[in-house]
């Protein structure tokens, strides 16, 4: 076990190299000067070579690369082009939002939608499995923006419940820190739901034809019994895999969820960045949802040993 | 009943969820949440002209002269001047009291490094430097500037409203060079910069300079006394505009700088929003050539597109609300001093699409490719593209509409090529009023050529008269050559003025005092 998680970690070496060189290449390639940007539109042509001197953006590819590299070895991000201040800090004012925002969104997802898709498994065919399914394709049919949108309105603007817009850290109270989550957890987490319950369903379905359950049932079991003891525990596997897949599904929902609900984290900082063209956190940030991916699907796998036995590293 | 120890874990249980989402203790402070243009991501007012950068400024520090609601420079920093005879010492003496957020006092040196990083960057700037002979220090409080000739225009160019705007800042930090940015905010201005709480992409924080010494006169756009009437201000940045617009109708937000015009009409319906124009000289909105690259490098197919312009239709597209817009058929912002529309005839006659056609037809246009850069997240940028775009086809131009974002638009009008090799042909933007006013300030009313603003026309008359009208001896002569230059550009056609409009503002009902001026000033602004 010990010797898989080593071999995995350092799997993940070659994993990241790759993703930095891609994603330096694309930004090199990709239009856009932020030295015309930061100069402003009043600059003139010379002011915005000045600057892209000043900047090192004149340098050729592989020098740039390997000066970023280099840094990167050594735990170091690089400096904002715009705020000159460190990628590290930056990241860092931004870390307590989006990881409050998919941890919430997370739990809440596996509360609701585990639950949703057993009862439809078990009730399968009847009104509650139908329930199900229409919330699961509602859940995957509309937009996160819209719904949003509509949470907004119906929720804060109409029945003065929720705030619009922004967060409060935990250190400002736990009060205002969950008020602010509600509606963008929501949000966001209406499609890893419907996606969840759906996975959750089939799954369950799979294991309660098996043998063992009806010889389960035949020994008259409690139906509790059945569907959590033993049906939910075989049928686990595949829905935790779904859950560590559904995380690359939140990392792109919360940049848009960070969007509309004005809340500082990561996701915004992505899409201010590449709207600036401020390579140094854009390379800075998709190397951190990189890493964050590649453990928890490190995280998943181990987890199957736990609800497995038969599965060994 | 005696109770259970079920009872009371409810108890406990409702009471801790009401004192969680009982409002945290915020202080009794008033605080202004305001969501300015843009997003605060440099500090250096002089590095950039970005206008989200020179509000920072505003806020930070002050400067020496100010530009009033009538156009008349006043002392600001400076309590009085006197000129030599001969017009070529001026002598400005400080106020009392000034200092600075790190506690030191407001020196000559101070002001003197400030005025020459200034002078390093911005174009106003440098053509005075080009006037000055030497700038030092007489004491602390008292410093003289010498003058090569007569330059009458000196105070009006360290009053300038807009970026760069001379900011004074202490000499430590005013020594770094103009290529370098600074990091720190330390002004002396009327708030202090909290930039712990700075989030780029979030927040900019400031509170209440409890030392500034305010000036004893009302306030008037930049000049007069910047009395500071709240504890704290805090910049929100919302970048989504249905988000802004239920922010504050929900009262979450107090003053909303710039409003969409799509949801103007959903705003006035809020009983407690008040929608208003708090900037008395809007922008304008231009379609800027290639002067160096077929086929608008021939003046008469600039005079054709010139003749086509309507910009009625040009503003409907911009802003909407007919309230919001206006016709400006000058190159200087109208309702400015040198507003004129003088050898505007091309441009506010009847649209005459005979007429420009004969022009297309003796330019001897031969069906040569013209690139439209368009940049579709700049709603004020886009829809001049769409309108320009119809207008060539009418023309029976060779029209190409190339989308992108406004990152790369700006990246590609610095190319040179032609369009083959990812040059361009037309591109739009805008000017706020203040940068049109005056030939000094105009950055696209040059005939420079490579020197010009990119679009790089030639026009030496055009600069002959900018030059005259430096040096000219007084008012009516500056008007003079002014207008001259304004009648010769609408024979070159350097760019084409598409109209004035505004972006309305919108803040809660409980706040008095907004100002109204050319730059969201945040000073005297009550929250009840």
């Amino acid at each position: 076990m010990f010797a898989y998680v080593v071999r995995r970690v350092l799997a993940t070496i070659p994993v990241m190299g790759v993703v930095a060189l891609f994603v330096f290449s694309l930004l090199y390639l990709a239009p856009g000067d932020p030295a015309a940007i930061i100069a402003g539109d009043l600059a003139t042509a010379d002011d915005i070579l000045r600057i892209r001197a000043k900047l090192g953006l004149d340098e050729p590819f592989l020098v740039r690369f390997w000066t970023w590299l280099w840094a990167v070895l050594h735990g170091d991000l690089g400096i904002s082009i715009f705020t000159n201040l460190p990628v590290t800090r930056l990241i860092g004012q931004r870390v307590e939002p989006t990881l409050a925002l998919t941890l919430s969104t997370l739990l809440v997802a596996v509360i609701v939608a585990v639950p949703m898709g057993v009862l439809a498994a078990w009730k399968a065919g009847r009104w509650q499995d139908r329930a199900v399914m229409a919330f699961a394709v509602i859940g995957f049919s509309v937009p996160i923006f819209v719904l949003a949108y509509l949470l907004i309105f119906g929720l804060s603007l109409g029945l003065d419940l929720l705030p619009v817009q922004g967060y409060a850290s935990i250190r400002d109270g736990f009060g205002p820190f969950i008020q602010h989550l509600i509606l963008p957890s929501v949000a966001l987490g209406i499609t890893y739901m419907a996606l969840i319950a759906r996975i959750t369903r089939a799954s369950m379905l799979d294991v309660l034809s098996q043998d063992y359950i009806r010889t389960a049932q035949a020994k008259g079991l409690a139906a509790d019994k059945v569907l959590i003891g033993h049906a939910l525990k075989n049928a686990a596997v595949p829905i935790v895999t779904v859950i560590g897949i559904g995380v690359g599904l939140l990392i792109s929902g919360v940049v848009v969820t960070e969007t509309v609900f004005a809340i500082p984290g990561i996701g915004r900082l992505t899409v201010d960045a590449i709207l600036r063209r401020d390579y140094p956190i854009i390379q800075g940030v998709i190397l951190i949802f990189s890493a964050a991916y590649v453990l928890v699907n490190l995280l998943v796998d181990l987890s199957y040993t736990l609800l497995d036995p038969r599965i060994r590293y | 009943m005696k109770p259970t120890f079920l009872s009371v874990l409810k108890l406990a249980a409702v009471a801790a969820v009401a004192v969680a989402f009982l409002p945290s203790g915020a202080a009794a402070q008033k605080t202004l949440k305001f969501i300015p243009e843009a997003d605060l991501r440099i500090l250096d007012p002089i590095w950039t002209t970005a206008y989200i950068t020179r509000n920072h400024g505003y806020m930070v520090y002050d400067t020496l002269f100010a530009i009033d609601e009538h156009f008349k420079v006043q002392p600001q920093m400076a309590d009085r001047y006197t000129v030599s005879p001969d017009g070529l010492l001026y002598t400005i003496t400080l106020r009392d009291g000034l200092k600075f957020h790190d506690g030191q006092p407001v020196r000559s040196a101070d002001c003197i490094a400030s005025l020459e990083r200034w002078a390093k960057r911005d174009g106003f700037g440098q053509k005075t430097a080009e006037m000055i002979v030497e700038m030092k220090p007489v004491d602390d409080k008292t410093f003289s500037i010498r003058l090569k000739q007569p330059y009458p225009l000196l105070i009006e160019s360290i009053g300038k409203l807009s970026s760069n705007v001379p900011f004074i800042m202490p000499e430590r930090i005013a020594k770094t060079d103009a290529d370098k940015q600074i990091t720190e905010a330390i002004g002396s201005g009327p708030f202090k910069f909290v930039k712990d709480e700075w989030v780029p992409g979030n927040k900019a924080v400031y509170v209440k300079n409890t030392d500034y010494v305010p000036r004893k006169e009302p306030p008037s756009w930049a000049a007069g006394g910047k009395v500071v009437k709240v504890d704290r201000v805090e910049w929100v940045y919302i970048p989504d505009a249905a988000t802004a617009a239920a922010a504050i109708t929900a009262g979450e937000v107090d003053m909303w700088q710039q409003l969409p015009p799509d949801l103007v009409p959903l705003l006035q319906r809020s009983k407690d929003v008040v929608v208003a124009n708090v900037d008395p000289l809007g922008s304008m909105g231009i379609l800027r050539f290639n002067h160096l690259q077929p086929p608008f490098n021939n003046p008469k197919m600039r005079q054709a597109v010139l003749q086509m312009v309507d910009q009625k239709e040009y503003m409907a597209g911009v802003a909407g609300d007919p309230k919001n817009w206006k016709t400006c058929f000058s190159y200087y912002t109208c309702g400015t001093p040198l507003a004129s529309e003088m050898g505007a005839d091309m441009l506010k006659g009847s649209r005459d699409l005979a007429k420009a056609k004969q022009l297309v037809k003796e330019a001897g246009y031969n069906g040569e490719k013209v690139v439209v850069m368009d940049a579709t997240d700049q709603p004020i940028v886009h829809s001049q593209a769409l309108i320009t775009t119809e207008l060539l086809r009418k023309l029976g131009l060779n029209v190409d509409l190339q989308a992108s974002d406004w990152g790369t638009l700006i990246t590609r009008r610095a190319s040179k090529e032609p369009v083959e090799k990812n040059g361009w042909s037309i591109f739009h933007t805008w000017f706020v009023g203040p940068d049109l006013t005056n030939p000094a300030l105009s950055l696209p009313l040059r005939g420079a050529g490579q020197a010009s603003w990119f679009g790089w026309p030639t026009d030496e008359k055009i600069e002959q008269l900018r030059n005259a009208w430096f040096t000219a001896p007084d008012a009516d002569a500056q008007v003079k050559y002014a207008h001259e230059l304004q009648e010769e550009a609408f024979q070159s056609v350097p760019y084409v003025p598409t109209g004035q409009f505004i972006i309305p503002s919108a803040y809660r009902k409980n706040l008095k005092g907004v100002i109204v001026a050319p730059v969201a000033f945040l000073w005297n602004i009550e929250k009840n």
